[in-house]
């Protein structure tokens, strides 16, 4: 590197991926409390994980999966120009975000509705197991929904720039890490729904 | 030395140059010179904080049964020393205050690599702090568990443990972000001829230890997240009647908070390379090896955790395991220890207050290593697991190791960044009252917890009252000795002789910029033609 550099796109990058992986480890301190209360009480996670819908978490799949290929697609247009394009891409992004959070909605509501929820009285009448695998799946999914949350409202920041030309077909760098924080928050979930509605089937 | 004089009269570089009017050029300022000081007067305040409160633990000792405080509040009072000094001193301490302001000038850079990010990080330090400072007075008082913040009770207990358990989230979030600017940094403006070789220990160690903010710190902040949800919402994943298990937060804590002590002591080594080259009047010896056990220790110091935890019920075979990982953390330390007598041996040692801080670094960083090793035998560690002796052991390592490097760091670099010198003499003489202090107060820790003394009760049998008493005094001359050189250095900085630039003939980066430094560190980039030890290249010898 020589001297001063105002705009400094690979730094700016990697200073975004050093970021992702804070994110990454964050999550992995809930994975691994899945990995040991799973082997610990294997056949009460199974008896537990029955009861979570896995059309609802194949369909939020379906859904995060989309949205990911309209952000990438969206980065590829800024760059070529296309500005109103990437603009309703960003925006199907960010409905994309809002099916995910209702559907993640309702279906934490049908679990409210039988009584499980942290601290219920039903839930503490379950096997220590359940009781176990049903915390983790509220906390997990739970601090997943606030990083939809979070990616969607940079997702949003990212369109005002792009409107007022501060983003642009030649300083995208800004779209291109709101972009990579969209797939983390993707790829986080792609490891959540095999271990909580899948495996356990 | 170098042929630069001192700066013209009211000349005070980036001091006259704040983009908004007062305070506000100052909390709002992205100058990394800026930031470093905001950080540094802040760390230094808590400092003081921690101090008083640790002066207060040593009174309550000072004689058996209740003598200023009850247990409750003696709880809260060694609680707080702890979580002040760890998380708002030692931790942020080198890497926040030294590191913004010297690293960028060391790799001749006009800044960090993200500015905005940099005060951003300021922000939420003292967030953090305040939120800190507020769970004291509100909520059910302050928070009783000790710094560790243990299950399950941390999750049971009245005392304000949710808002601390913020506090530290935030603080968390605060040193992940600085790391991320500075090994960015360090990656990517570097100065032309600023090889990776290169680049000053200091740098070197900021680099390690920014590594290990970012890939540690995220398991502190998951699992106070999780302390948080037991205690808001109930959801027991700690909680044994809910199948949960709490040797599982011990893990987790640890994970973090076992590499978290070379977050603190890493940078405190970078200090000590960088000085000890420059009062020997020889280049640094062994730099490779040396930057080498940077990172072998940012490395192997991941892996060690579970040593914390040798008497909470793991297996025996991870109690062995772990224990011999504790040994190989202790290779490269030694190597650094070896490299810096090295390049002593045959220098001509200048004995100033830098020199003589980095001096009493290796010697008590050295004591309080060999001491580990009795904890980390897993043998010997169940004989002496929670009592004064793991006190002492610790006090030698982090203040006898980084706040010697602190203070080293302070007498070294400050009147650079200040344009002023303090007083030599006094400041001799303030580290030597400080150096018998210290040996008096925890020495007598180190024996009286041989002889069975428990941390963390306000009350002690009379068997241990003579001990308990010598290190008590001994806190009183520690204290005596801390006052003088604060007054000292406070006077010096503010009020001091102006210096001439490079006064103690360094050949590394920082020391040929005018004093204090202009904005944007160099008129024009500079071309590094020689290492930051080469003092034959530099025309310094």
């Amino acid at each position: 590197m020589s001297g001063h550099v105002h705009k400094d796109y690979a730094g700016a990058k990697f200073g975004m991926w050093l970021f992702l992986f804070t994110e990454v480890l964050l999550f992995g301190g809930l994975f691994i409390l899945y990995s040991v209360y799973l082997s610990r009480y294997p056949e009460e996670f199974i008896s537990a994980g029955q009861e979570l819908n896995v059309w609802f978490g194949g369909g939020n799949t379906l859904v995060l999966l989309t949205s990911s290929l309209f952000v990438a697609i969206s980065i590829t247009a800024l760059r070529r120009g296309a500005k109103r394009l990437c603009l309703g891409l960003l925006g199907a992004t960010i409905v994309c975000a809002a099916i995910f959070m209702v559907n993640k909605y309702f279906e934490w509501s049908v679990k409210i509705d039988h009584g499980i929820y942290p601290g219920s009285a039903h839930l503490k009448e379950m096997q220590p197991g359940e009781m176990v695998f049903f915390n983790l799946y509220y906390l997990t999914t739970g601090l997943h929904g606030i990083h939809v949350v979070i990616g969607a409202l940079i997702l949003a920041w990212a369109m005002i720039l792009i409107k007022s030309d501060k983003v642009n077909a030649n300083d995208w760098v800004v779209l291109e890490n709101a972009g990579l924080y969209w797939h983390l928050v993707d790829l986080i979930w792609i490891f959540i729904f095999p271990l909580y509605y899948l495996i356990l089937h | 030395m170098s042929e630069m004089t001192a700066p013209a009269t009211g000349d005070r570089g980036f001091f006259d140059e704040a983009k908004y009017p007062g305070i506000f050029g100052w909390i709002f300022s992205t100058d990394h010179k800026r930031i470093g000081l905001l950080y540094f007067w802040c760390i230094f305040f808590f400092f003081c904080v921690g101090v008083l409160l640790g002066l207060l633990i040593r009174l309550e000792l000072f004689a058996p049964g209740e003598t200023i405080m009850g247990a409750q509040t003696y709880n809260a009072v060694f609680t707080l020393h702890g979580v002040i000094m760890i998380f708002l001193f030692i931790i942020p301490g080198i890497p926040a205050a030294f590191g913004n302001l010297i690293l960028p000038i060391q790799i001749g850079a006009r800044d960090v690599a993200f500015p905005k990010l940099n005060l951003f990080s300021w922000w939420l330090y003292i967030t953090g702090a305040a939120l800190a400072v507020t769970s004291l007075f509100t909520g059910g008082g302050p928070p009783d568990t000790g710094w560790t913040f243990y299950v399950p009770f941390s999750a049971q207990t009245s005392t304000n443990v949710s808002l601390a358990a913020t506090a530290v989230f935030i603080l968390g979030f605060s040193s992940i972000l600085t790391g991320l600017n500075f090994v960015t940094t360090v990656h990517r403006l570097r100065a032309e001829g600023m090889g990776w070789f290169r680049l000053p220990l200091f740098t070197w160690a900021l680099y390690s230890t920014a590594w290990v903010q970012i890939l540690a710190t995220p398991v502190i902040g998951i699992t106070v997240a999780l302390l948080f949800a037991e205690r808001v919402i109930g959801t027991g994943l700690f909680d044994p009647t809910q199948g949960g298990d709490p040797i599982m937060f011990q893990h987790l804590f640890w994970i973090y908070s076992h590499p978290a002590v070379y977050i603190m002591v890493l940078p405190g080594m970078g200090v000590v390379s960088d000085i000890i080259p420059v009062f020997s009047r020889k280049p640094a010896f062994g730099y490779k090896a040396i930057l080498i056990s940077s990172l072998a220790i940012a490395f192997a110091g991941s892996l060690v955790w579970a040593h914390h935890m040798f008497t909470s019920g793991i297996s025996d075979l991870a109690v062995m395991i772990f224990s011999f990982l504790t040994f190989i953390v202790a290779i490269p330390s030694a190597i650094k220890v070896f490299n810096w007598l090295a390049t002593m041996y045959q220098g001509s040692i200048l004995l100033d207050p830098p020199m003589l801080f980095a001096l009493s670094f290796i010697l008590l960083f050295t004591i309080g290593g060999l001491t580990g090793l009795v904890l980390g035998s897993a043998a010997t560690d169940v004989h002496v697991h929670d009592t004064y002796f793991v006190v002492g052991h610790f006090h030698f390592v982090m203040f006898g190791g980084t706040g010697m490097a602190f203070f080293a760091a302070m007498h070294y670099w400050l009147p650079m960044i200040y344009g002023r010198m303090y007083d030599k003499t006094v400041a001799t003489v303030a580290w030597g009252v400080m150096m018998i202090g210290f040996l008096i107060l925890y020495i007598s820790m180190k024996v009286v917890g041989m002889q069975g003394m428990p941390r963390r009760y306000y009350d002690y049998v009379p068997e241990f009252t003579g001990l308990n008493q010598l290190a008590t005094v001994g806190s009183w001359i520690l204290a005596v000795g801390l006052i003088l050189l604060f007054a000292n250095i406070i006077r010096g900085l503010f009020w001091g002789d102006p210096i001439a630039a490079n006064p103690w003939g360094s050949a590394s980066l920082e020391w040929q910029v005018s004093s204090p430094p202009p904005t944007e560190n160099f008129g024009k980039d500079p071309v590094v033609t020689h290492g930051p030890y080469d003092y034959k290249e530099a025309g310094i010898l």
